[in-house]
């Protein structure tokens, strides 16, 4: 089954093919197709997990693409335990929201363009985890990058939509610079682009320390911008302008965890480049407490998702960083199911009450039953509550954060799963709770089509069990079959699970006691913390400092380039050269005319002056000749004499 | 050599030439199936020149040489290498299109365009195939003259300025390899014009003649690629060139500057290539940073694409600076890529103008609606050009940055803002254009014809092909480059 796994992304990118250039015309098909495709690539990545299961080691299958000194470039799959977690997750949660987005896109007149640019993504998602080289992820990344930035701006006639995709790739590709340079400096010194060699290299000592810790540097900087991490986190709550099945599946639960997996994947370079892997774990660390504090207040139901997420992610590149292999991957696995299914509920509550504000709603518990239950479950889940998958995956972090020497890890840690707890069951409790704020939408809102509300029940019953493979007393879990080098064992710590659960516990009786019960008043609160509040609500000023530190000033630049440098300096003596030569044959054409061609006419004047006077004599008349040659005679003859 | 392909390449466009001066004023459709059929020959010959070239040698193929004038040493010699099939190709390719792109937009003096339109392909392709300094030096001027009369009279703007302005700048140029030629010609032993013979001899030129005669080269290949700050003959001539001539010159004429330097500069002067290295990697830097930087302050839509020429070339020079194998390769790659991707643009921008009468980005806005079709293929060509990985302009800057690295350190990662830079100013033009709320003023805006479609699907198949598999392409320039390389750092 391995060696074929190249099949796995190739079916959905034959449903773009297909739906581009065959089926545009007709929806129904178009999605077909593309749900087709993705559900059998579904099935064949349970075949791949189940012989990697059986068979866990590294499998390789290659093509020569380029060959050139110093670029050699050999096409190919590496499938490890990793990859097949990935290609599972992927293939999972693409397929939900394939068939979700049925429903949520009906009627839609692009559908058919939807469901071609969701099997371009998840052939890129899938390829970029089946890379075995620097060049090949690299490409998908951008592929990845690419649908993203489509989906972003689907509705593009919004202009905050088309605005939204834009910033998201140009703020990506601005951490992808990192990428580049990062892969140029570590494939120069290790001299391959393969994966394997490279970490060969690497474990061998073969490249210098210096160097090493550089290149992982900017190799991180890809994952910044990909994963959403500070200071390039600011694109990903713009991107939720995109149709939601999309923030979902890309901005939540595949696309953004790609910068953790490229971290993940290239883990051998930050175990042995310490600094680079202590960078690596603040910028996460800070992220995750950045992004939490932001989503305490919002009141988007989808941008507090998406500082969520955010502050999940540097959960994720935190641990990664504090060489947590199989913790961050694990982590990762269980936080696409419960996050998906956080965005397709939110979706869900969207379609229904055409509002992302969470104070429009109210109550909504009793209109919509199986979307209440599941988002609340998944809450649960992200929250960390014994028993459900994110409590498990959580612990794991914590428990390799507390085995750091420096405790900040470990307290920004469980701090940030408090206020996980806090800002999601605000969410819970204003948007399901409580009375209808606006009783009209109120009235209108239903429960979704059952095409939206299975896979919710899916991805509700995975967020519960998708984290019982790693329960740490078990044998056969995920820790023995996802591990770097020696699988990683850590002793179950009673005393950190209590402490995160109580924290966990309170953050969510802290947002009843808030949001339900009403005795802590939440304007009291915002009145009293007035300056603080306003700094969070407005995301730390982040857009506004970039515009007026960035932006503005490049635009200026290009500007003043193009006016002044360009058409005013460079044009400007070309044409000036020009201008001088024009001027200098007219200098030379007045000389010309006046002096060269004056002295000529000058003299020719003269002469003719002579001439005509001279001719004057000249009459043809004998009798005058004759005078002059008498007179003339007369005068020698005087002149002889005196 | 038995079959003489080159020869035929060069000539049958001139033959082509002579037939449509032939017609009579008004015989307007036989001189577009003229011009169609001779520059569709050189393209079928073209395809059998890439399926015969042998790409594991770097020596001469196709060679045809016979004695012109042997008391100056004077041959009449071509050949093709790596470096040469694929211009070559490139050449034929993009004369074909333009031709058959201009049957729409050029409805007077259709006779005279045709013909000045196939005696510059006659010029272009004798640039790529000749081998001896006096039928290079002939076919380099060869092409200023239907270009200068091109851009002149059927442009649009302030034409006739942009058309002495190319013409003056490229003259001004060609006056220093003239001279370069001379020097090389009577410094040799026995004098020869044979480039061949000169590339061999050139280990006994002195240092100090190297560096000098790589300078007047420099300064005639520089006007043509064009380096900073020689560009500014650049967006005049493409903005207020006829689409099938910005074509051209996009395609291929920028093209004939980063050749000369690979055919000419690098392996007879090799001392020079080496000593100015540095200074060629910095201004290639400038070209890429500052190019992608004037294209984002750019207002109509062909200037800002013939800037991103400025800054596209630059990853040519950057390359090629490096003298690694896998920088010139990259070099030459970025050499076919632009020519397909910007020749492409160049197209699209034409189909538009040609309907809205307008090239300003601002005038625009949702034309994904209107027109699908064509926004898709622009989309995608624009995406090429901004080096999207799966499209050929990714592997050529991928291949520079990667032969570059090693040598310059720091030049490259600076260069690699210029990849941000484009993707801000293309998305830019995307949104401004295409996406948004519809401008009710072009509501009779029609889509892009079934003629115009055929004109760009050969380039974004080639694009496509090459960006996915690009080995062999890489293939057979690889022995000639070793060679240039081999030739220069010895």
């Amino acid at each position: 089954m391995l060696a074929n796994a190249w099949i796995i992304p190739l079916l959905p990118l034959i449903a773009f093919v297909a739906i581009v250039f065959f089926t545009n015309r007709n929806q129904k098909l178009s999605s077909l197709i593309s749900i087709g495709a993705v559900c059998l690539s579904f099935v064949i990545s349970l075949f791949v997990i189940a012989s990697v299961l059986k068979n866990p080691v590294a499998s390789e299958f290659e093509l020569t693409w380029v060959d050139l000194p110093g670029f050699k470039i050999k096409v190919g799959m590496l499938i490890d335990p990793l990859t097949a977690v990935m290609l599972f997750v992927v293939c999972t949660v693409s397929m939900l929201v394939h068939i979700y987005s049925v429903g949520y896109m009906a009627g839609d007149p692009r559908f058919s363009r939807f469901f071609s640019f969701l099997s371009l993504f998840t052939f890129s998602m899938l390829g970029l985890v089946i890379a075995n080289n620097f060049l090949e992820i690299f490409i998908f990344w951008e592929l990845v990058g690419l649908t993203s930035y489509l989906l972003i701006g689907f509705w593009f006639e919004k202009k905050i939509a088309s605005d939204a995709g834009k910033k998201a790739f140009i703020t990506t590709r601005t951490g992808d610079l990192g990428f580049i340079i990062g892969i140029l400096i570590l494939t120069t010194a290790a001299g391959t682009f393969n994966f394997k060699e490279m970490f060969h290299a690497v474990e061998a000592g073969h490249i210098p320390f210096g160097l090493l810790t550089v290149g992982a540097i900017f190799l991180f900087a890809g994952a910044v911008g990909k994963s959403a991490q500070f200071p390039l986190h600011v694109w990903l709550p713009d991107a939720m302008e995109g149709p939601t099945p999309v923030s979902a599946l890309i901005h939540a639960a595949t696309m953004v965890a790609a910068g953790v997996y490229l971290v993940a994947r290239t883990i051998t370079i930050y175990l042995a480049a310490e600094n680079a892997a202590l960078v690596v774990a603040i910028i996460g660390c800070f992220t995750a407490f950045l992004a939490a504090s932001i989503a305490l207040v919002q009141n988007d139901i989808k941008r507090v998702l998406a500082y969520s997420t955010i502050s999940q992610l540097g959960y994720m590149i935190m641990v990664l960083g504090l060489g947590g292999f199989t913790a961050g991957s694990f982590h990762l696995y269980t936080h696409a199911f419960f996050k998906a299914l956080l965005f397709l509920g939110a979706g869900s509550v969207i379609h229904a009450m055409h509002t992302n504000d969470i104070w429009d709603m109210g109550g909504l518990y009793r209109k919509m039953k199986i979307t209440a239950i599941t988002f609340i479950i998944a809450s649960l889940s992200i929250s960390g509550i014994f028993p459900l998958s994110g409590f498990w995956s959580k612990d794991e972090i914590l428990a390799v954060a507390s085995h750091y020497h420096n405790p900040i890890f470990l307290i920004v840690g469980v701090l940030v799963a408090g206020m996980t707890a806090f800002y999601m069951f605000r969410l819970c409790f204003v948007t399901f709770f409580g009375q209808p704020r606006d009783q009209e939408k109120f009235d209108h809102a239903h429960e979704s089509p059952k095409v939206m509300t299975i896979p919710l029940m899916i991805l509700a019953f995975l967020s519960i069990v998708a984290g019982w493979v790693g329960i740490p007393w078990l044998k056969h879990g995920y820790c023995s079959f996802v591990f770097h080098h020696e699988p990683h064992h850590v002793e179950p710590n009673f005393l950190l699970m209590i402490i995160s659960t109580l924290v966990a516990l309170s953050g969510i009786y802290l947002a009843y006691a808030m949001y339900y019960k009403g005795s802590i008043s939440p304007e009291k609160l915002k009145a009293k913390f007035a300056f603080p509040y306003k700094v969070l609500y407005n995301k730390y000023y982040f857009d506004e400092l970039y515009h007026a530190v960035i932006v503005n000033p490049l635009l200026k630049l290009c500007d003043f380039l193009f006016t002044k440098l360009d058409v005013g300096v460079v044009d400007w003596l070309v044409n000036g050269v020009g201008n001088f030569t024009v001027f200098l044959s007219d200098v030379k054409e007045w000389f010309d005319s006046r002096i060269v061609d004056g002295a000529v006419n000058g003299l020719a004047y003269v002469t003719k002056g002579i001439g005509s006077g001279l001719r004057r004599v000249q009459t043809g008349q004998l009798q005058n000749y004759a005078f002059v040659i008498f007179f003339g005679l007369v005068l020698i003859i005087l002149f002889k004499l005196s | 050599m038995d079959f003489p392909i080159l020869t035929l390449m060069i000539f049958i466009p001139f033959l082509g030439m002579i037939l449509i001066l032939l017609l009579k004023r008004e015989q307007e459709s036989a001189a577009r199936f003229l011009a169609a059929l001779f520059s569709f020959i050189p393209l079928v010959l073209s395809f059998i020149l890439l399926a015969r070239y042998d790409g594991s040698t770097s020596g001469l193929q196709f060679v045809e040489k016979y004695e012109w004038i042997p008391s100056l040493g004077i041959t009449y010699f071509l050949g093709a290498d790596g470096l040469s099939v694929p211009m070559l190709f490139l050449t034929a390719l993009l004369c074909f299109v333009s031709v058959i792109y201009s049957f729409g937009d050029i409805k007077e003096r259709v006779r005279q365009y045709f013909a000045f339109l196939l005696l510059l392909e006659v010029g272009m392709m004798g640039v790529f195939a000749a081998l001896d300094f006096f039928l290079f030096y002939i076919f380099w001027e060869i092409v200023l003259v239907p270009m200068y009369f091109l851009i002149g009279i059927w442009g649009h703007g302030r034409k006739e300025y942009s058309a002495i302005k190319f013409f003056l700048y490229t003259l001004f140029g060609s006056l220093f390899m003239l001279v370069g030629i001379l020097a090389l010609y009577f410094t040799v032993e026995p004098h020869t014009l044979n480039m061949m013979v000169l590339i061999e001899k050139a280990p006994e030129l002195a240092r100090g003649f190297q560096l000098l005669a790589f300078v007047a080269f420099y300064i005639a290949f520089a006007v043509k690629v064009p380096i900073f700050p020689f560009h500014t003959w650049l967006p005049d001539a493409h903005v207020d060139a006829p689409t099938a001539v910005s074509v051209i010159l996009a395609g291929i004429l920028l093209k004939m500057g980063t050749y000369g330097f690979l055919r000419i500069s690098y392996p007879m002067f090799p001392e020079g290539a080496i000593y100015f290295a540095l200074p060629i990697g910095i201004l290639a830097l400038i070209n890429i940073v500052y190019g992608a930087l004037v294209c984002m302050a750019q207002k109509d839509l062909k200037k800002m694409i013939a800037y991103s020429s400025v800054s596209h070339m630059g990853y040519c020079m950057l390359g090629m600076a490096a003298i690694t194998v896998t920088g010139i390769s990259g070099c030459v790659f970025q050499m076919v890529s632009h020519g397909l991707i910007t020749g492409a643009l160049f197209l699209l921008v034409g189909v538009l103008y040609e309907r809205a009468h307008t090239r300003e980005i601002s005038a625009f806005g949702g034309l994904w609606i209107k027109v699908p079709v064509y926004s898709g293929i622009m989309m995608l060509f624009c995406l090429g050009s901004l080096g999207l990985p799966g499209l050929s302009g990714f592997v050529s800057e991928f291949m520079v940055f990667v032969g570059a690295f090693p040598v310059f350190n720091v030049i490259v990662p600076l260069a690699v803002i210029g990849v941000v830079l484009t993707a801000a100013y293309f998305l830019r033009m995307i949104q401004a254009m295409f996406l948004g709320t519809f401008n009710t003023k072009w509501e009779g805006l029609t889509e892009i014809s079934g003629r115009e479609i055929f004109t760009v699907i050969p380039l974004a198949i080639l694009m496509v092909g090459i960006g996915v598999y690009p080995s062999p392409l890489t293939n057979m320039i690889k022995a000639t480059i070793e060679n240039i390389v081999h030739l220069v750092t010895g």
